[in-house]
């Protein structure tokens, strides 16, 4: 299979995205995205942790037998994870401590096995290191947004306590929209997080829909998956 | 099974609109009676609730490409948000009507495809998101001022007090039984002395007392209910084994242990428990079809009320209570069915006395 980098890039951040396509992930993805920065944080990590594995995945495909496949992948993403647990332990310990267990849970995130899976074991290594990349960005791209609407709804700011990820020098990215707000507390709560994904869900939907039409007339085929 | 299924169907002569106007007469006197003890500010909030909802259902139907005047005229949006303007603080500010309008109208019930297609009550999904989203407002009852009297704001002040914000809140707060009784519990006070401070037995008749702006008066609301039970537009299944199961639970505990647990009199009389057997359990669209199944419902609402009131966080728990009785009604549906004609309950045909029927129903088995 010859690598297709633009398909990959597409259906990593959008076509397919891990999140509004695929409606997986969504344990992370609702319990971290109280704040735009936490969703950020908990984006890129995972993001390293698609790309490692899917390298990985992808060197090793051809000495995995097809029966042990699974328990193997297993280990190799738990190996990955823990390190990259203790690498922000070791130099981002403010976030670590913000998003607490959540990052040891990478691991159980069936995103990351099913990347392995569907794509990693059966390609190259740098088609599967840029399928994790996009995959891995397509979900930061949704934990932000969802972050970003509840954090706003919420609380009225936007990227608070961004220097416990970026350092002082993105400090300026910690923006109070609406000063003086009281608070739409339901927003932050898991309810919250449920209802607005649910929201964004139908807007991707409904603007999937719109370019759909839009192109139909120049007899463009409707996107496989 | 599939298609329609012909049969002797008997054609229901009653239409949606007379529904939801039969509800709202049965809802006047009540409503009338909170305005007139609540004053200026509850008829504000009343307005502003109404209003809002009938704008977003309008707006909701014109993106789902629906005919908007038809569905506007069946009144069914007036009613939700009559129902929940009947559930909120009567000084409650503006806003709070607003968005539980919203809430109520576009994610309460339009998302699910508008009218009869909801699984949760809208009206309750609206309230319970608004105790939860704004716990001060939310429970930040007045005493009873009666309009035209001394202590009672009047119209331009009831402005200031639904819009402006300008409401002293320290000034006028008073205390709900249920959230007395939470209170008192909390401070670890005996209750027999204490309840009789708020609780009045004659006033929780009446209704003059605090609380939300359509529940207090338990004689009116259940006038109201009464009324809907003479109309057939309820049956009695839900609010008797609602009240029924309450009474039953609140009797054995108070009995047991009076210190910690208030009488059945006082949780029938207080809070939301009338208004919700009569008017919000007995939703026509989130409720069992079958007798069986409405009586489970009932009971089901009735006990939860009682244990949310009594063990868990929130001092008033018929909201969340019909809302998780709401989420059971579709499972209640598929196992409680009415027996078929000429089939036993599980399905299998009659036996006749006859030996040929005999005969044909052991081989069909």
């Amino acid at each position: 299979m010859s690598a297709d980098y633009r398909r990959i890039t597409r259906n990593g951040l959008w076509d397919q995205n891990i999140v509004f396509s695929q409606g997986l992930a969504l344990c992370p993805l609702l319990a971290v995205t109280g704040t735009a920065t936490n969703g950020l944080g908990m984006g890129l990590a995972t993001t390293l942790v698609l790309v490692a594995s899917g390298l990985t995945v992808a060197l090793a495909r051809s000495m995995i037998l097809p029966e042990i496949r699974i328990p193997v992948f297993v280990l190799i993403i738990a190996a990955i994870v823990t390190l990259v647990d203790m690498g922000m332990n070791a130099w981002v310990h403010d976030l670590h401590k913000v998003l607490g267990l959540f990052i040891p849970l990478i691991v159980t995130n069936c995103a990351i096995l099913g990347r392995a899976e569907s794509f990693a074991s059966k390609n190259a290594a740098l088609p599967a290191a840029v399928d994790g990349l996009m995959m891995g960005l397509g979900f930061t791209l949704a934990l932000i947004v969802l972050g970003a609407c509840r954090e706003l709804i919420g609380s009225g700011t936007l990227f608070s306590h961004a220097e416990l990820l970026l350092g002082q020098g993105l400090a300026f990215l910690d923006i109070t929209v609406i000063p003086d707000y009281r608070g739409f507390l339901i927003a932050i709560l898991p309810p919250g997080g449920f209802l607005i994904l649910g929201l964004l869900l139908a807007g991707k939907r409904l603007l999937d829909r719109r370019l759909a039409t839009s192109t139909a007339s120049a007899a463009v085929p409707a996107h496989s998956c | 099974m599939s298609g329609p299924v012909s049969g002797p169907h008997a054609h229901g002569a009653i239409s949606l609109r007379q529904t939801m106007l039969l509800v709202m007469l049965a809802l006047l006197p009540a409503t009338l009676f909170g305005l007139s003890i609540y004053g200026w500010p509850a008829f504000n909030l009343l307005t502003v609730t109404i209003v809002a909802s009938l704008l977003a259902e309008a707006v909701c139907l014109v993106i789902a490409g629906k005919p908007v005047g038809i569905y506007l005229k069946d009144g069914s949006a007036i009613l939700t948000g009559w129902l929940l303007a009947m559930t909120l603080p009567p000084w409650a500010p503006w806003w709070i009507g607003v968005c539980g309008a919203l809430i109520a109208i576009v994610l309460g019930k339009q998302v699910f495809g508008g009218i009869g297609q909801n699984l949760f009550n809208p009206a309750m999904v609206a309230r319970v998101a608004l105790l939860i989203a704004f716990p001060l407002e939310m429970t930040t009852f007045v005493a009873p001022k009666p309009l035209f009297t001394e202590s009672a704001p009047d119209f331009v002040q009831s402005l200031a007090i639904t819009f402006g914000g300008g409401m002293h809140i320290d000034a006028v707060s008073s205390a709900t039984t249920l959230g007395f009784v939470k209170t008192e519990l909390g401070r670890h006070n005996p209750l027999d002395g204490a309840l009789s401070q708020v609780f009045d037995l004659l006033n929780g008749f009446t209704g003059f007392m605090p609380g939300s702006m359509g529940e207090t008066s338990a004689m009116l609301v259940l006038l109201g209910g009464l009324f809907l039970l003479y109309r057939r537009i309820i049956s009695w299944h839900i609010p008797v084994a609602m009240i029924a199961s309450i009474t039953l639970l609140a009797g054995v505990f108070h009995t047991l242990s009076p210190e910690h647990f208030t009488g059945p009199l006082v949780h029938l009389l207080s809070g939301a428990t009338l208004l919700g057997a009569f008017f919000i359990a007995t939703d026509l669209v989130t409720s069992p079809v079958t007798a069986r199944g409405q009586i489970i419902f009932g009971a089901g609402c009735g006990v939860l009320v009682y244990v949310i009131r009594s063990w868990a966080n929130y001092p008033e728990g018929v909201a969340f209570a019909v809302m998780l009785m709401n989420a059971l009604t579709p499972l209640i549906d598929h196992y409680v069915r009415p027996r078929v004609y000429g089939r036993d309950r599980k399905g299998q045909p009659l036996v006749y006395k006859g030996e040929s029927w005999e005969r044909d129903s052991e081989a069909s088995r």
